[in-house]
């Protein structure tokens, strides 16, 4: 009989050894695969565990009804025993609505919030070109948005109504042709302008006539003269319009036709609702500015190209606080003797320019990184300059900046806060500080402070996601 | 056959300004500059019929008159007897002194946080994701504010800090004590330090308008010379490894250059530590560092070092691992590998954008104003101002100032970039 060495059935497969499987191979690789990480693990675990030690009891003794800080204080110790620490977040909830509105007065709060509701129809057609779906996403989401803090607000019936049935149209409008949309975002900055400021429904009539003549007279005589020395007429004809004849003409149809909500000043806005008004206005105007620098500063024409570079070079150069402080002490000596206009509207164009200085370099690093043989190509179709960077150009170096355009945005945005500097009610420092100067609140600061910079946060991080999406979304090149 | 040459050569009409691209572009440049021209003498006008109207009138002579207010933070003599000018000097100076410590301090920080969000530690690296994005989606304004107030209100008053007879008597220990081995007092009014004094000291130089502290220039001076001596020692250490193939060891070398001669002269000068202490209501003695330079230098040092941060990672992520794996294949061990193959092609990505943020940091520490810290902007742009009522001229100044620093130090870091980008043969 012969022995038989080979084994004749199959062994079940072993489970790999503890180490090499499940959690703790996860483990050994990620946190402990070395003497250094290790170390750094268990430091990094210190600094979480030191951290929640000192904040978690904190935040889990938050106290949101009480009218003071005295008496927040003497909750935490009632319930908690002497010396517990606490959050007070009573604070928050008492004025929450200066941090949101300034002193906008409560009874017409409902204009605020239905701009808000509506930049988001007039963003979307903008964020979400052509894609229906998004499309039809955020217009109910502002729908639904509308209803519930329309009705928080208690807003008038009329124009709860019209504003519904204008989101519902745009609904509708949304299935039917997503393109037409963009007339939305077009015709929005004169509707929101008019329910922040109220008054004559005739004022921003007259500011989008203004922008009408610009383009009329533009396409008029751009098949004539060329579009560059076209839209400088354009633009001379419609600033004389804003100068000289909007005011009386808009002035005699008031009188004829009387029609507008009440007026509300300058000095009643605050916190996020200035924040957002000057940002929003800032990033929409600073863009196409921005791309006219960038292209002047890329131009063969050298005294263009001089008077771009300079321009960009200064602005760069000087903080933003020193173009503030121009806005409000430095144009009384620049323009005509008796001339006096808004302090909010003088510090959205500084700021304005400042933002438009920033996103010129941002978008000339993106017309560097293109190809030559992109402009040649555009030069051999025989397309003129504007055609060539209108098809050609431009969209290929935004696709390729729309990052640094973004995070240049979310720099604006928070640069808006510099405007307490000049004395604007802003969320931080402006209304932060009425706030910790009330006798009641006297000696908070986490909790403002918290409140404040999680809005901030929210809102900057939502655009860095967006723009991560973005780019995502147009990516083109093989993978 | 018609041939190119075959084109008639017409003459110049006037039509052609407009519609033939070769003179378009000359008509356009003149129209701009017609209207760039119109427009500053527009302003130009308004500003002088504003001026003449205030009975104002624009010149510079106010920088010499009597300042007549207080600065807190000196580093240089100042009494408010001192011109607008001298005041105009020590505002700069503070404004330098918080970018510059700021800058290194963000550098530092920022590396750090950068290389270690793409450590292969999960919890650090996500540690250090948190750490980016939270310091960088909230304003700078709110971490300077927090800081200041932080410091301001949660710290506890010199007297917590005395320990009565009876309190020693029971054992008891005081409600605050000093850090940093009873050197440092952190306390509501500000975080008093040791300050460095000389048995010895040198004096002063004086010349004129300008005076200058001896002992601080020797210092830099033996500093200087330990500098070009390490240098000189390193490049002949890379000569004789150029020739033999052989590294010597020069470690002890350098130390010993860089720490004898500041020993030596400290000893010599005589330097020892005043320690702050306290006496009778406040701390006396030591140097007295006010909360709104800590407060702007640490919000400033930890907001830009978030922004360095991503700097430094995308720079090292830009380079491909190939590099990497191709260097440890040559046998070079991890840490020559970083300072051969790796970071000579990160820094030229890292550089640039480096170079915008340390320009950022300078440009944002003019938001002093929110902690009434006395920069450039404090002293030029807030009270002299506010004193002479020369809006015009400081403003100017101040922007000319800010401006000539941004370009200093553009150039200075572009110089720099120059040298490490790749040369091309």
């Amino acid at each position: 009989m012969t022995e038989v060495f080979v084994r004749m059935q199959m062994l079940q497969p072993e489970p790999p050894p503890a180490r090499e499987s499940g959690l703790p191979k996860w483990l050994r690789e990620n946190l402990f695969s070395g003497w250094l990480n290790s170390s750094l693990t268990v430091l990094g675990l210190l600094a979480v565990g030191w951290i929640l030690y000192a904040s978690l009891p904190w935040w889990l003794h938050s106290v949101w009804h009480a009218s003071s800080l005295g008496e927040c204080r003497k909750i935490i110790a009632e319930t908690w025993g002497e010396g517990a620490t606490g959050a007070c977040w009573a604070v928050v909830r008492e004025r929450w609505y200066q941090w949101i509105f300034g002193f906008y007065a409560p009874a017409l709060w409902w204009r605020p919030i239905l701009a808000f509701g509506l930049l988001f129809a007039a963003l979307g057609p903008v964020l979400f070109a052509g894609q229906k779906k998004a499309l039809s996403v955020i217009l109910g989401a502002v729908l639904a948005y509308l209803v519930v803090t329309l009705w928080l607000a208690s807003a008038p019936t009329v124009p709860v109504l019209l504003a519904l049935a204008l989101v519902a149209g745009l609904l509708v409008l949304a299935q039917v042709a997503p393109g037409k949309l963009i007339w939305v975002t077009l015709l929005y900055p004169f509707l929101c302008f008019w329910l922040l400021w109220g008054g004559s429904i005739w004022t921003p009539i007259g500011g989008l006539l203004g922008f009408i003549i610009l383009v009329a007279v533009t396409i008029g005589l751009s098949r004539v003269i060329g579009p560059a020395v076209s839209a400088g007429i354009g633009l001379v004809v419609a600033v004389l319009w804003w100068l000289y004849l909007s005011g009386p003409v808009m002035g005699g149809l008031q009188s004829v036709l009387p029609l507008g909500i009440a007026s509300v000043n300058s000095d009643q806005f605050g916190g996020f609702l200035l924040a957002i008004t000057i940002g929003v206005t800032a990033i929409g105007c600073s863009l196409p500015m921005g791309i006219l620098l960038a292209l002047g500063r890329q131009s063969d024409m050298l005294i263009v190209k001089t008077l771009c570079v300079g321009f960009i070079e200064f602005i760069r150069g000087v903080p933003l606080i020193t173009l503030l402080f121009t806005a409000s002490l430095l144009l009384q000596y620049f323009l005509p003797p008796g001339t006096n206009f808004d302090i909010i509207l003088r510090v959205i164009i500084l700021v304005t320019l400042f933002a438009a200085a920033y996103l010129a370099e941002v978008i000339r690093g993106g017309l560097a990184a293109l190809p030559r043989g992109q402009y040649e190509a555009a030069d051999a179709l025989g397309l003129d300059y504007w055609q060539a960077q209108r098809l050609i150009i431009l969209p290929q170096a935004l696709k390729i900046s729309i990052p640094a355009i973004v995070s240049t945005f979310i720099g604006l945005f928070k640069d808006t806060t510099l405007v307490a500097f000049v004395g604007l009610m802003d969320p931080l420092k402006g209304i932060t500080q009425i706030v910790r100067a009330d006798i009641n609140w006297k000696g908070i600061y986490w909790e403002p402070y918290i409140y404040v910079g999680a809005i901030f946060f929210l809102i900057c991080f939502s655009m860095a996601r967006y723009s991560m999406a973005l780019e995502r979304r147009l990516k083109t090149d093989h993978r | 056959m018609a041939l190119a040459s075959d084109v008639p050569k017409d003459s110049f009409r006037l039509s052609m300004l407009i519609y033939d691209t070769r003179y378009r572009s000359i008509t356009i440049q003149v129209f701009v500059l017609l209207l760039v021209g119109l427009f500053l003498a527009w302003l130009l006008q308004n500003t002088a019929a504003n001026l003449a109207a205030r009975g104002k009138e624009f010149n510079f002579g106010f920088l010499w008159q009597r300042a007549g207010y207080d600065i807190g933070q000196q580093l240089i003599p100042y009494t408010n007897d001192s011109t607008h000018f001298r005041a105009l000097l020590v505002g700069l100076l503070n404004t330098l002194a918080v970018a510059v410590l700021g800058c290194i301090l963000a550098t530092v920080l920022g590396v750090l946080v950068g290389v270690l969000r793409l450590s292969n530690n999960w919890l650090v690296s996500r540690l250090m994701t948190i750490y980016v994005e939270a310091l960088r989606n909230v304003p700078l304004l709110l971490w300077i504010l927090l800081t200041y107030v932080i410091l301001s209100e949660a710290t506890p008053q010199p007297r917590d800090f005395r320990i009565t007879d009876e309190m020693a008597a029971a054992g008891e220990a005081p409600a605050a004590s000093m850090i940093l081995f009873d050197t440092v007092a952190v306390t509501n009014r500000g975080t008093n330090v040791p300050a460095p004094m000389f048995t010895r000291g040198l004096g002063m130089l004086d010349l004129g308008p300008l005076s200058i502290n001896l002992t601080t220039l020797a210092f830099l001076i033996v500093l200087g010379g330990s500098i070009w001596a390490y240098r000189s020692l390193k490049a002949s250490a890379d000569a004789t490894q150029e020739e033999s193939g052989v590294r010597p060891t020069t470690w002890w070398q350098s130390l010993l250059i860089m720490v004898l001669p500041v020993s030596l002269l400290s000893a010599a000068l005589g330097l020892h530590w005043e320690i702050p202490e306290l006496k009778g209501f406040n701390f006396a003695g030591g140097i007295l560092v006010a909360h709104s330079f800590t407060a702007l230098l640490v919000a400033l040092a930890l907001y830009t070092s978030a922004f360095i941060a991503e700097i430094v990672r995308a720079g090292i992520q830009a380079i491909s691992r190939g590099q990497s794996e191709a260097a440890f294949a040559l046998g070079l061990r991890p840490g020559r590998t970083m300072n051969l193959v790796i970071l000579p092609q990160a820094l030229r990505v890292i550089i640039p954008p480096l170079i915008s943020q340390y320009l950022n940091l300078t440009k944002n520490t003019s938001l002093g104003i929110a902690v009434s810290y006395l920069d450039l902007r404090g002293t030029l742009g807030g009270i002299t101002l506010n004193q002479t009522g020369r809006e015009l001229e400081c403003m100017l100044l101040m922007m000319a100032i800010y401006l000539t620093i941004s370009l200093i130090i553009s150039a200075v870091m572009n110089f720099y970039n120059a040298s490490v980008q790749l040369k091309a043969r």
